[in-house]
């Protein structure tokens, strides 16, 4: 086939995008929608946690501490309360936590100084209800609250990365993961359907030209829209969440590239298998955003799976690449650094790639 | 060679047999008609003719090329247009035309001469997109680009379906004329008049052919006496025809109700027994036979 031919095709698989104003917004903006609702709307970082105090003797070390908590901007603090309000105040969610300092608190202190063995010093009451908001609120009170003791304390503790435990650096990886899937993947799978089911593939099969050709110049539009994507979410992520980038811009976008590749080649795979543009969208929904969300890591810890299920996750690709994303992006790390997940996702690429071809049918049977 | 030739061709959907042993010859240049109702297996055939599925009996040849075997060199020569229109509803006129052109590796231009009579009609409205064409002007595109590639064989499968008469009329006009520049011809459709149109015709029904020659000689081969009857209960006269002895079948057909008749049958004798049941105003005229009389014959032997 002449070049002149695939850039035609190409052309017409722009013409059939732009036609469809609406469906080009939306996925235009699913990135930036996505990007700002979880960068600020949901998020499990510790924003106004609201903190009440039980201090018997207020000494200069508490208030200290107490001015330290008040200062701080993630944390409210709600005033000085009684040993006997701590339930009444967390039952009425008045306070999220609490922080109760012994009577002997300066004393106990100086002893612990000295390498002496005491009864704890300090306590922490947590509303627990919402697991992820304690458990964040608790290091983070931790950490102020001991700042200047931290020579005192028995241990050090040291969040690297992410000391703020911002939960954007935690989403971004998983976002870009999600979108991926979602525009490559599952645009490429229906529009290649939509062919099948309004008869178009019927006249393209009788023609001399391999259809595999016409579905890849259908990929090209995508790709490009995923690049503009990809540009979107890497410009919002610095400027507006504040995402460091620090292992470089050139190595997560060669690392996207990769993985949206994959996306197209899952996208083949899924217009291979399906006949209508609902099961497409079935397909997509339940083999490939479904198990992305749970398995991949961007929502709940992969440690927390069950033994049967902890094989899973090393077949999901987004979990390879929101990995490795992480990598690139909050830790700072150099390209050499993610060359295992580089390589899992380019042999997936391969597999796939190889499975659809071989399935590829140029009849209608 | 012919340009289509198919033998014992068979093709089972499950239980269902779509097309049952079929054989038939088109020559080359020729215009033939696939002529049935619904589900009679047309479009099986010309699937499985436009290479689009695989027999499981029988075997056939377009062009010479097997329709399983050399399935790619086929792909290069026929121009396939499917019962539903198949063209991009979103691309306007001109940029559907230009995609087939470019799907066979080819220009407008180079073909314009072949495609300009169609084409021309249609023209004016290049720039519309192809779904808000009316039902004719969809026709008229979608054998354009079926037509780009200067294809030596024509597979139409119901293109006059959903069409008004007086475009149906057109298009076969339009094929008539494509058969004058040596395109071989297979079209189907559901209406009984258009087969006098086609150089030959084959009358199919559930997925057998019933006869194939040429429609005088289809028309010819019906060889009982043929009226035309009516009064003003038409549905009374239908029953009590039937059960008349000189009548061998009786259906409705147009205004009229056709009688088949046996040697028995006298027009008076008939007009006397239907008054007796109180059809007091029953005419019987002679009629001329038509293709649809004797597929109606054909399919209740």
């Amino acid at each position: 086939m002449k070049e002149h031919n695939f850039l035609s095709f190409v052309k017409k698989e722009t013409l059939h995008i732009l036609r469809d104003v609406r469906t080009m917004m939306i996925v235009l903006l699913i990135p930036v929608v996505l990007m700002i609702l979880f960068g600020f709307a949901i998020s499990t970082e510790v924003n106004n946690l609201n903190v009440a105090v039980v201090s018997p003797c207020r000494t200069d070390g508490v208030r200290q501490c107490v001015e330290r908590l008040a200062n701080n901007p993630y944390f409210t603090f709600v005033g000085y309360i009684t040993q006997d309000d701590i339930d009444h105040m967390l039952r009425s969610a008045k306070a999220d936590a609490v922080v109760v300092f012994d009577s002997d608190y300066e004393r106990l202190l100086a002893l612990r100084a000295g390498g002496v063995e005491t009864k704890p010093a300090m306590q922490f009451i947590f509303d627990a209800s919402n697991t992820n908001v304690a458990s964040a609120g608790a290091v983070y009170l931790q950490n102020v609250m001991l700042a200047d003791h931290s020579k005192q304390s028995l241990f050090e503790m040291h969040l690297l990365y992410n000391p703020q435990m911002k939960s954007a650096y935690n989403f971004v990886p998983g976002i870009m993961g999600l979108i991926f899937i979602l525009i490559c993947a599952m645009m490429t799978s229906v529009s290649i359907v939509r062919e099948k089911e309004m008869g178009t593939m019927e006249v393209l099969l009788v023609s001399p030209v391999r259809p595999i050709k016409i579905i890849l110049a259908k990929m090209i539009p995508y790709f490009v829209i995923s690049c503009i994507n990809l540009t979107t979410i890497l410009l919002i992520a610095r400027y507006v969440l504040d995402v460091p980038m620090s292992g470089g811009v050139g190595s997560i976008v060669l690392l996207s590239v990769i993985y949206l590749l994959l996306a197209l080649a899952l996208g083949l795979l899924v217009s291979v298998i399906s006949s209508s543009q609902v099961m497409a969208l079935l397909v997509s929904a339940m083999v490939m955003m479904l198990p992305m969300m749970m398995l991949s890591g961007m929502v709940f810890p992969l440690e927390n799976l069950p033994a049967v299920l902890k094989p899973l996750p090393y077949i999901v690709p987004a979990r390879w690449y929101i990995e490795a994303v992480r990598k690139l992006m909050i830790m700072g790390l150099p390209l050499t650094a993610v060359l295992k997940e580089m390589g899992i996702l380019c042999l997936m690429i391969v597999v796939l790639l190889g499975v659809s071809l071989k399935k590829f049918n140029d009849k209608l049977e | 060679m012919a340009a289509i030739e198919v033998h014992n061709l068979c093709k089972r959907y499950g239980k269902v047999t779509a097309l049952d042993h079929v054989s038939f010859v088109v020559e080359k240049g020729e215009l033939f008609g696939l002529i049935g109702p619904d589900g009679a297996g047309k479009t099986t055939l010309f699937r499985l003719l436009a290479t689009l599925l695989n027999p499981d009996e029988g075997s056939a040849t377009v062009e010479g090329c097997d329709i399983v075997k050399e399935y790619r060199s086929i792909r290069e020569i026929v121009g396939y247009m499917p019962g539903r229109f198949s063209l991009y509803q979103d691309l306007s006129v001109e940029e559907n035309l230009n995609f087939f052109a470019a799907l066979f590796g080819t220009k407008v231009e180079d073909a314009y001469e072949l495609i300009e009579p169609i084409y021309k009609q249609i023209e004016p409205f290049k720039s519309r997109r192809a779904g808000k064409l009316s039902g004719g002007m969809k026709q008229k595109l979608a054998l354009s680009c079926a037509l780009i590639h200067r294809p030596k064989v024509l597979f139409l499968d119901e293109p006059t379906t959903g069409v008004d008469a007086v475009s149906r009329s057109e298009f076969w006009d339009m094929l008539s004329d494509l058969k004058q520049r040596g395109i071989s011809i297979l079209v189907s459709t559901p209406y009984m008049d258009e087969a006098s149109r086609c150089d030959r015709v084959a009358l199919c029904n559930e997925g057998k052919i019933l006869t194939i020659d040429t429609p005088d000689a289809i028309v010819r081969s019906f060889d009982r006496p043929l009226y035309a009857v009516s009064c003003s209960n038409m549905f009374g006269l239908l029953c009590k025809a039937r059960a008349d002895r000189g009548v061998v079948d009786c259906y409705p057909f147009g205004s009229t109700h056709h009688v088949v008749a046996n040697d028995e049958f006298a027009a008076g004798q008939f007009v006397d027994n239907m008054k007796a049941q109180g059809l007091s105003d029953v005419v019987v005229e002679p009629a001329q036979p038509t293709i649809e009389d004797v597929f109606i014959n054909l399919m209740k032997r």
